[in-house]
C-alpha cells in the first residue's frame, strides 16, 4: 500500500496518529509558486498598459506570454495531486459554496479566458492577421484559426482593439489580485493551522507574487536578449529592477510584520512554531528564504538604486538578484506549504517530509512541471514573437 | 383538432412512460443514496453525540481494535477513526504534557509510569467530534463531506476528489486518506449500526463504559443526566466547531 512506517521513527514528540504523513506534497508548493508567477508577470505588463510606465514596454508582450505559459500549467500539479483527478470537473458542476477551494476553477477560468487570452489576442490581432495572410502551408492554417475569422486591420479597428485591450487590462489587474490573493486565502482561512491562519496571508501572497513574477520577466528579458543577440534596453531593465525593489520592500515588510506580530503575541502555538523554525525549517526558512532569498537580493537591488554602476555591473547584479529572488520566493512557498504540516496541531511534536523521486508526487514530476511552462513559452514566442518585427524596427529606428 | 388532441395524448403518454421509467431507475439510486436504508429510522428525530468519561478509561485499546475491525480501517499506524492517547503530567510542568499513542493504542499501552511517582497519568480516547459547525465540511470543494440531519459528519466516497483540504481543516486530526480508495475516511459514528438501533462498535466493546453514545433529541437518554452531573469539556473549544464529543473531567492540558 506504499505506507512508509519508517516515518514514525523520525517523529519527535507527539503527533496525532493521522498527522504523521504529510497531506500536501511538493506539487502543492508549485501551485502557489506558479500562480504567483502568473499574477506577477501580468501586473508587470499592466504597468505599461494602464499606468503608462513607457520604459517597460520591451517586456510588455513577453510578460503576457509568460503569464499565459505559466497559467496553462498552474492546474496540472493540482490534478496530479488529487486522489481522483477524474472527478475534478465536479468542482464546476457542483461547487460547494462555503469552500474556499471550490472557487478555484472559476477564478482560474475567468482569468484565463476572459482576461489573459482576450488581452493577448487583442494585442496580437494585427500580427496574427498579417501572418495569416503571408504564411503558407500548415502555419497559415494555425494563424487563420488564431485570427478567429477576423481580417480587418484598418487603423480604426486597431484603435478599437487598443481601447478594448486597455479595458481588459484594467479588469485584469483586480483579477490578477483576485487570483493570487485567493490562493493565499485558501491557506489563510484554515483556522486549525496557526502557521497558515492569518488575514495577512492573501496580502503576503500577492506581494510575493509580484516579486517573483517581476523577477522572472526580468531574467527572461535578459535571457531572450542574450539568445537573440540584441542589446538590452537598460532604461527598461533599470525600471523593471526598480519595481522589483519596491515590491520586494513591501513584501518583506509584510512578512516581517507577520513575524514580529507572532513573536510579540506569542500565543499557544508560538513555542512550537518557534522551535520548528529554529530546527526543521532553519535551512529553508532562515538561510534560504530570509538571508539568501530576501536580504541578499534586496541588498543588491538597493546597491543599484543608491550607487552609479556601469551597465555591465548592473546587469550582473540584476541577474544575481533575480535568481536569488526566485529561489527565495520558492522557499517561501515551500515553508508555507510544507512547514505548515511539519508540526502537530497538538503543538507537541514534529514530523518530516519525505519526497519521493520518480513517484506521482515526487521530485521528478515537480521538475517536469517547472520545465513545462518554459517549453510552452518557447512555443508561444515562436508563434507570437513578442518583439517588433525587424522591418518595423528599421522603420521606427 | 381531434387529431391534435389524439397526438397530444399519445405523445403525453409516451413522455409519461419514459418519465416514470427513469423515475423507477432513479428511485433505486435515491434509496441507495440515503446513508442507510433503515426502515423505521427518521433522521430528524435524532441528534447524536458521545460522552467520554476520562476517569473510566483504562487504555485497553478495545475501542481501537473494534473500530478497525468493524469499519475495515487500514491496519497501518497512520490510519485511525478512533485512537487513544496517554497523557503524563509532572507537577513542575503542567503545561507541557508528555503524550504517546503507540499505534493509536491498538495494542493497549505498556506500563511506563509507576503509580505513586507524583505524576498525573490518564488516557484520552479520540474520535471525530461530529462538530455542528465542522470546518472540514465547510472547506470541501464539492460537498462530498456533509453534516447529516441527525448530527453525524459523513463522507460520500463516490464523490470525494481526494484533495485533502478537509484533512488540513480538521483541528483534531480525525481524518486520513484511505490508501486503497484515495478518498478521505473518518469516523461515521458507526452510522450503519446506530441507524439500526445499535450503539457504535467502540462503545459496544468498552469494558468500563468510558465511551457512551447518546441521542440529545431523546429526552429519556441518560446522556442528559451525564452532562448535568459532570464537569464537561470539549476539545479545543477556541476553535468554535460545535464539537459533540463531550469529555467528563478532561484535564486542561489535553489538546
Amino acid at each position: 500500500m506504499g505506507v512508509d512506517t519508517t516515518l514514525l521513527s523520525q517523529v519527535e514528540g507527539f503527533m496525532y496518529p493521522n498527522e504523521v504523513e504529510l497531506q500536501w506534497s511538493v506539487l502543492i508548493v508549485l501551485y502557489p509558486f506558479i500562480t504567483g508567477l502568473v499574477a506577477g508577470a501580468f501586473i508587470l505588463a499592466s504597468l505599461e498598459r494602464v499606468f503608462k510606465v513607457e520604459e517597460v514596454r520591451p517586456t510588455y508582450r513577453l510578460s503576457l506570454l509568460t503569464a499565459l505559459a505559466f497559467l496553462l500549467v498552474a492546474p496540472l500539479p493540482l490534478q496530479l495531486h488529487l486522489g481522483h483527478p477524474e472527478r475534478s470537473f465536479e468542482m464546476y458542476l457542483t461547487p460547494h459554496t462555503t469552500s474556499a477551494m471550490a472557487m478555484f476553477g472559476f477564478v482560474y477560468l475567468w482569468y484565463l479566458m476572459v482576461v489573459l487570452i482576450v488581452e493577448i489576442w487583442l494585442d496580437y490581432r494585427r500580427d496574427i492577421v498579417l501572418q495569416a495572410r503571408s504564411q503558407t502551408g500548415f502555419l497559415r492554417w494555425i494563424y487563420r484559426a488564431m485570427a478567429l475569422g477576423s481580417d480587418n486591420i484598418s487603423p480604426r479597428s486597431l484603435a478599437i482593439d487598443d481601447r478594448v485591450g486597455r479595458f481588459i487590462t484594467i479588469v485584469g489587474i483586480p483579477s490578477a489580485f483576485l487570483l493570487h490573493g485567493y490562493v493565499g486565502f485558501i491557506f489563510g482561512s484554515v483556522k486549525a493551522n496557526p502557521w497558515w491562519s492569518t488575514p495577512l496571508m492573501p496580502v503576503v501572497f500577492l506581494f510575493s507574487a509580484m516579486v517573483s513574477g517581476i523577477a522572472l520577466v526580468l531574467l527572461l528579458y535578459m535571457l531572450v536578449s542574450w539568445v537573440r543577440r540584441t542589446a538590452i534596453d537598460m532604461r527598461c531593465l533599470d525600471t523593471v529592477a526598480r519595481y522589483l525593489f519596491y515590491a520586494f520592500v513591501i513584501d518583506f515588510s509584510l512578512e516581517m510584520l507577520d513575524l514580529v506580530h507572532r513573536i510579540y503575541v506569542a500565543d499557544e502555538s508560538f513555542k512550537s512554531l518557534d522551535f520548528m523554525v529554529k530546527t526543521r525549517l532553519f535551512g529553508s526558512q532562515i538561510v534560504v528564504q530570509i538571508i539568501l532569498g530576501t536580504l541578499l537580493p534586496l541588498g543588491l537591488l538597493a546597491l543599484t538604486q543608491l550607487t552609479r554602476l556601469s551597465d555591465r555591473a548592473r546587469k550582473s547584479l540584476y541577474a544575481t538578484a533575480g535568481v536569488l529572488t526566485m529561489v527565495g520566493i520558492f522557499a517561501m512557498r515551500w515553508n508555507v506549504v510544507i512547514g505548515g504540516q511539519l508540526f502537530s496541531k497538538t503543538f507537541l511534536g514534529y514530523t518530516v517530509y519525505k519526497m519521493g523521486f520518480a513517484t506521482r508526487e515526487g521530485l521528478l514530476p515537480a521538475i517536469l512541471l517547472m520545465v513545462l511552462p518554459f517549453v510552452i513559452l518557447a512555443a508561444l514566442i515562436r508563434l507570437l514573437p513578442p518583439w517588433p518585427e525587424p522591418a518595423a524596427q528599421r522603420e521606427s529606428g | 383538432m381531434a387529431t391534435d388532441r389524439r397526438d397530444f395524448l399519445i405523445n403525453g403518454g409516451r413522455a409519461l412512460l419514459v418519465a416514470s421509467a427513469s423515475a423507477a431507475v432513479a428511485l433505486e439510486h435515491v434509496l441507495a443514496g440515503t446513508p442507510e436504508h433503515a426502515p423505521g429510522y427518521t433522521m430528524s428525530e435524532h441528534w447524536w453525540a458521545m460522552t467520554i468519561d476520562i476517569d473510566r478509561c483504562i487504555g485497553c485499546g478495545n475501542c481501537v481494535r473494534a473500530c478497525k475491525a468493524e469499519n475495515d480501517v487500514p491496519r497501518e499506524p497512520f490510519f485511525f477513526r478512533t485512537w487513544v492517547e496517554r497523557y503524563h503530567l509532572t507537577a513542575d510542568d503542567v503545561d507541557r504534557p508528555v503524550v504517546d499513542s503507540p499505534n493509536g493504542g491498538f495494542e493497549g499501552f505498556k506500563e511506563l509510569y509507576r503509580p505513586g511517582d507524583g505524576s498525573k497519568n490518564f488516557y484520552v480516547p479520540k474520535l471525530c467530534n461530529h462538530c455542528a459547525h465542522s470546518p472540514c465540511v465547510q472547506v470541501c470543494p464539492v460537498g462530498a463531506t456533509f453534516e447529516s440531519p441527525d448530527g453525524v459528519v459523513l463522507v460520500d466516497t463516490t464523490y470525494c476528489l481526494g484533495c485533502r483540504y478537509c484533512v488540513q481543516a480538521c483541528p483534531y486530526g480525525c481524518r486520513f486518506i484511505d490508501p486503497r480508495t484515495h478518498t478521505v475516511d473518518k469516523c461515521t459514528l458507526c452510522y450503519h449500526r446506530i441507524t439500526q438501533g445499535l450503539t457504535t462498535a467502540c462503545c459496544e466493546v468498552c469494558p468500563t463504559d468510558a465511551r457512551v453514545l447518546g441521542d440529545l433529541k431523546n429526552p429519556s437518554d441518560p446522556i442528559h443526566a451525564f452532562l448535568r452531573e459532570h464537569t464537561i469539556h470539549v476539545l479545543k473549544p477556541q476553535m468554535a466547531t460545535g464539537a459533540k464529543v463531550y469529555y467528563a473531567d478532561l484535564d486542561g492540558s489535553v489538546r
